[in-house]
């Protein structure tokens, strides 16, 4: 809390602080323009974290709550097969529902490589029972060693080998987002760190006049850290106000194929772009007055 | 108040002195002669922790500089005010902001009419909306006096203050420090200027120290 207090002091206070450094226009511009840069950047690394999670949640739950069951058998034999196995699904703990797929859905997935003509009930092709899961899912080893048991013919897809990758990819992509937005963070201090020595520098005669009428460290890093503070707030607030809107414009349906639509926020999530300028803010104060101080007791 | 015990001091080459020891007690009025680059300055950088002696004692205040923290030595030179040979201004600021500093930075800013009383003084009411590059050298050391004097300080430490000002300023100037060594607060003064010595001697008990082969002599009654 006390340091709380000292930051906001720190901040807030006493201007005349702000006006004992001589005002420098070009570093300035510079400290605001990097800010406002980087803001652009970290929004746009948060969107894209946040739509790689979502899709990596989304595709992991859809996928993960249905699977399919493919039953070949010479055609006398069918019936009793499907009957077996909804026999095994029905008394399988873990699945809500076991439904074979009527023919008209069958040929509604066939249609697309078959024309819509195409006679399934005549065709010796295999029966889908489509498999919702209950939440806690089923326990997929055992439901093949039943079925091979009793129903030879069926094949059970419980979709895990295609739906990893693209889950892998989508974590791993939030990931690479999440250290985008670490390093674009370090950056930010790194540079800002850069340009209060450089102002800390320019101003040494400053610092000594003011050492030398009693100003404190803490006073003489005020000036700095005031400075810097508001300047990266300044810029970051232009910055990710920029990349919001620019994320607001991408146009949005499923249309352009899911992914690359759904890289915006949703809901809440636009309070993320809202968080990006404070969070600048506090680092570049944490930097300048790092730096300040360091550079202040350098000097005794 | 302040106190220096065998000291000596050195930049690198020789030492300028050693086994020097001066005590200021509250009150005092001393005077520092010596020629050029005898070690004057440097002795007053002593006095207010601007330098750490490279041997023996310096005590400001009680406290040896060698313990005192950077915010120790700050909050001492509040309590002493420095016209420093090269006045060290800030330079985007106005005579006025300059002179005010010391309480600016120790947060007491209310000076108000203080401020423009002490401009008053110095005669440098005009110039105080004006940047100190400026003014001319005889004005930016009136404008270090009062600078060194605005936060009444118990000790005052002046480098060749009389060094740029003409002789009836320089007269002014000696009557102010003479009034505020009345007031009970101590006084050093660094100087060449035996005229000035002389003029002093008539309105106030002043001790004329000389430093000379590496010491600090009394000097005597010759001058
Ligand atoms: N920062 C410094 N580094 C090295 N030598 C210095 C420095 N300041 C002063 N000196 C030397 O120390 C000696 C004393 O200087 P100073 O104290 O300014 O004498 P004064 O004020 O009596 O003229 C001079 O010879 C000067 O060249
Ligand atoms: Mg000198």
């Amino acid at each position: 809390m006390q340091e709380v207090w000292r930051a906001a002091s720190l901040l807030g206070g006493d201007p005349q602080a702000d006006r004992a450094v001589p005002p420098s226009g070009f570093t300035a511009r510079l400290t605001t323009f990097t800010a406002a840069a980087m803001a652009f950047l970290a929004v746009f690394a948060l969107a894209l974290s946040l739509a790689t999670g979502r899709l990596a949640d989304r595709w992991s739950e859809e996928l993960a709550r249905s699977s399919t069951l493919r039953i070949s058998a010479p055609a006398g034999q069918m019936d009793a097969q499907i009957g077996a196995a909804l026999e095994v699904l029905r008394t399988t703990p873990g699945i809500a529902e076991a439904r074979p797929l009527p023919p008209e859905e069958t040929r509604a997935l066939l249609e697309p490589w078959f024309g819509p003509d195409l006679p399934v009930e005549t065709l010796p092709i295999p029966q889908l029972i489509a498999i919702t899961e209950e939440a806690g899912g089923y326990d997929a080893t055992g439901l093949r060693a039943r079925l091979q048991a009793e129903v030879p013919g069926a094949v059970l897809d419980d979709h895990t080998r295609w739906r990893e990758p693209l889950v892998d990819a989508a974590t791993w992509l939030r990931l690479l987002g999440l250290v985008a937005l670490a390093l674009i963070l370090a950056s930010t201090a790194a540079m800002i760190t850069l340009a209060a020595q450089a102002a800390l520098a320019a101003n040494e005669q400053v610092i000594r006049v003011l050492r030398l009428v009693g100003a404190q460290d803490t006073y003489i890093a005020r000036a700095f850290v005031r400075r810097f503070t508001l300047r990266a707030l300044g810029g970051a607030v232009a910055g990710a106000a920029l990349a919001a809107l620019g994320i607001a414009a991408l146009p949005s349906g499923e249309a352009a194929g899911g992914f690359l639509t759904g890289l915006g926020f949703r809901g809440p999530g636009w309070l993320w772009p809202l968080v990006v300028p404070p969070f600048a803010a506090v680092v570049a104060f944490i930097a300048t007055r790092a730096a300040a101080l360091r550079t202040l007791r350098a000097q005794s | 108040m302040i106190e220096l015990q065998n000291v000596a001091y050195s930049y690198g080459g020789g030492e300028l002195f050693s086994d020097l020891s001066l005590s200021l007690p509250p009150g005092s009025f001393h005077f520092l002669t010596g020629p050029s680059g005898a070690g004057k300055t440097t002795l007053l950088k002593l006095c207010y922790a601007e330098l750490k002696p490279t041997a023996g004692r310096v005590e400001i205040f009680g406290e040896d500089v060698r313990g005192m923290s950077r915010d120790r030595v700050a909050l001492a030179r509040r309590r002493i005010g420095v016209v420093h040979q090269d006045c060290q201004f800030l330079d985007h600021l106005p005579l006025a902001e300059n002179v005010a500093l010391p309480l600016t930075v120790s947060g007491r800013s209310d000076a108000g009419t203080d401020l423009e009383d002490l401009l008053a003084w110095v005669g440098l009411s005009r110039q105080a909306n004006q940047l100190p590059p400026e003014l001319s050298g005889g004005e930016r050391q009136r404008a270090a006096l009062a600078r060194a004097v605005i936060s009444s300080p118990e000790i005052v430490l002046a480098d060749e203050p009389t060094g740029n000002i003409d002789w009836d300023m320089s007269q002014r100037l000696l009557a102010l420090l003479v009034e505020l060594n009345r007031m009970g607060k101590s006084v050093l003064v660094a100087t060449h200027d035996l005229q000035l010595i002389r003029a002093a001697k008539a309105q106030v008990q002043a001790r004329v120290l000389r430093l000379k082969g590496r010491q600090l002599v009394t000097a005597g009654a010759d001058l």
